[in-house]
């Protein structure tokens, strides 16, 4: 499982780790560990829509909190449960950006086991960063 | 666990002084028994410690006995920056903007609705909106939207959903004047216009009450906040401004770590305590951006109210009116408000920030509704579904606080262990057992929410009351619940 929640860390929120073997896998790991707060089963979400989505940020860590924060916003304005099927991070030096592609569909409470629903992603201890050729994530859901 | 730099000022005060951290200009003081702040997580300590770094803070960061870890303010936390040289920090106010509680009486005793119970329940679970992507039952344009953000709950009365006295028995009468939706971004907009009639989820909820004559401490207060009768039931609900809160939020939480360096020359320790000098265009317009989700929600409360009214009247057959279906009240908990206050002698104009923390107000005070003003603004502190709620009332003692107390029990576990110890289903059963039906829209969820995570409320409200911030007044027992 390239993610998994902390037991011990933001009583009222939810806390995880994630990890990748690169920048790209890491931030789908992230994705899929945010959805996976509000549906029980993720493979539950099906393909049946597609969005692009484009965003960026000064460090990799901001650049996820804000492809995290799209899939909230979707999940409020269109209802949409969202995975990243695939996505490419270019830029440097502060100047990063994100285009993803994005699967999902609809909420459906009579499918989708649905769990608690995430506020936004928070700043708190939030990072990204390599250890020993691999790539991890530290993320606060506030719920 | 506390740091060893921790002082006990009283029984129930407890002080970091500035030296703990280096930055920090004022102390922090801790509310709590010596059982409370020995159990207190060290991110509470951690975080009050960076609060009292908040530029033009006055006096001190407060924590209050239900504090918690949280992410740059503890929950539970309360900071006053001076208006004029100070800074305001979205992070004081958190992402759910007015997250907060009503209460509203009936004329019912619980006898009277035990046959109805179920039923009740199950229609308020079908009719109130709640859990994950939960669509409102209110259908507005994003332009009819906008008028909302800034008439909060007048607009709900003006249009049918609701009591005009309900605005006299509402913080801010229902709407924070200031509010400018021309501050908010199309995105906010567009996240949080279909969910006015919505609940959430988590640790928002609906319940219906029962004031034993046991559980009532000050007979003259319960009085005169309308418990008049042995074993009245109340219904109490907690929720926020939702998904158009919480993006405003982060909207500013964006802007300002973009600002605060460049532009003030401002640092802090930890991000999510980004500001803004108040008084700058950027602080302006985040005040304003914050009471659009101010009154959305009390405009999503308003419009939870009348609905509860509605099945209510349908259940029994008669009028909300002759039911007793008034409002006693409804407080924010997350909201930063100008406040004038005695600071060493003199009144002083402050940004009062409060992060999981009620305004309490004493009697006499400005803001505290005529029908409460010999007696002190009614405060609304929710414990976890399974022990019961309290009403308390502010008291002109409370000032060390800036007239502010706790909000809730505060949890003692994360969510993700409470999810592996205890099973949804198991808690449902053992409720009803007590003689508590609950729905939930999430049985996981329900787990996450189970007493056991919860601090001991009986303690919390021992300890609010024994230090000066506010006065019990009733205890609740739960007999029916919502959970999203």
């Amino acid at each position: 499982m390239p993610y998994r929640y902390e037991r011990d860390i933001a009583f009222a929120d939810i806390a995880f780790e994630a990890r990748g073997r690169s920048l790209e896998e890491l931030f789908i790991a992230a994705a899929d560990a945010t959805i996976n707060v509000m549906v029980e089963n993720i493979e539950e979400v099906m393909p049946e829509q597609e969005l692009k989505l484009a965003v960026s940020g000064n460090g990799f860590d901001l650049l996820l909190w804000s492809l995290l924060q799209e899939l909230i916003f979707f999940k409020d304005a269109r209802r949409l449960l969202l995975r990243i099927r695939s996505l490419s991070i270019r830029g440097g030096d502060g100047d990063l950006h994100c285009a993803a592609t994005a699967v999902g569909e609809p909420i459906d409470p009579a499918r989708h086991r649905l769990c608690v629903d995430v506020k936004a992603v928070t700043l708190h201890r939030l990072s990204v960063e390599k250890k020993n050729d691999e790539w991890f994530a530290a993320v606060i859901l506030d719920l | 666990m506390p740091p060893s730099g921790l002082e006990k000022i009283s029984d129930y005060l407890w002080e970091l002084p500035m030296s703990f951290k280096p930055g920090m200009r004022v102390p922090a003081r801790i509310y709590g028994t010596e059982r409370l702040v020995a159990e207190m997580d060290d991110g509470v300590f951690e975080q009050i410690g960076n609060v009292a770094m908040l530029p033009g803070i006055v006096e001190h960061a407060v924590c209050m006995p239900d504090g918690h870890w949280g992410y740059g303010f503890p929950i539970g936390g309360v900071a006053a920056t001076d208006a004029e040289s100070g800074v305001v920090s979205p992070g004081g106010i958190g992402f759910d903007i007015n997250c907060g509680m009503r209460l509203l009486l009936t004329g019912l005793t619980v006898d009277e609705v035990k046959p109805h119970l179920r039923r009740l329940v199950d229609k308020l679970f079908a009719r109130v909106p709640c859990g994950v992507g939960s669509r409102g039952f209110i259908s507005v344009s994003h332009d009819e939207f906008r008028n909302i953000l800034e008439q909060g709950s007048r607009w709900c009365i003006r249009n049918g959903y609701g009591w005009d006295e309900d605005l006299d028995r509402t913080e801010e009468n229902g709407c924070f004047a200031g509010a400018d939706a021309a501050k908010v971004s199309d995105r906010a907009i567009e996240r949080g216009f279909r969910q006015i009639g919505t609940l959430g989820s988590g640790n928002h909820y609906l319940e219906i009450q029962v004031a034993h004559a046991a559980n009532i401490f000050n007979k003259t207060l319960a009085a005169a906040f309308g418990l008049v009768t042995p074993d009245q039931v109340v219904i109490m609900f907690h929720c926020g401004s939702r998904g158009f809160g919480h993006q405003v939020a982060t909207d500013y939480l964006q802007r300002f770590l973009g600002v605060m360096g460049p532009k003030y020359s401002l640092a802090m320790p930890d991000r999510e305590l980004a500001c803004a000098p108040f008084a700058s265009p950027d602080g302006q317009d985040y005040f304003a951006a914050m009471k659009c989700a101010v009154n959305m929600s009390f405009a999503n409360r308003q419009v939870i109210a009348h609905r509860i009214r509605e099945v209510f009247s349908e259940e029994f057959k008669k009028d909300p009116l002759d039911l007793g279906l008034r409002q006693l009240y409804d407080v924010a908990h997350n909201t930063a408000k100008i406040e004038t206050h005695t600071v060493r002698g003199k009144p002083r104009s402050l940004i009062v920030h409060r992060k999981g923390s009620t305004r309490a107000f004493g009697p006499g005070m400005e803001g505290v509704p005529p029908a409460f003003k010999a007696v002190g603004q009614p405060v609304i502190i929710g414990g976890s579904m399974e022990t019961g709620s309290y009403l308390l009332a502010g008291v002109k003692e409370g000032g060390a606080s800036f007239f502010s107390t706790a909000h809730g029990s505060g949890r003692t576990m994360s969510r993700t262990r409470a999810r592996h110890e205890f099973n949804g289903h198991d808690i449902q059963k053992k409720m009803l057992e007590k003689g508590i039906y609950a729905r939930t829209a999430s049985y996981p969820g329900f787990a996450e929410e189970a007493g056991a995570a919860y601090k001991d409320i009986d303690e919390v409200v021992r300890a609010v009351s024994g230090a000066g911030l506010s006065v019990p007044v009733a205890r609740f027992l739960p007999v029916g619940n919502v959970k999203g």
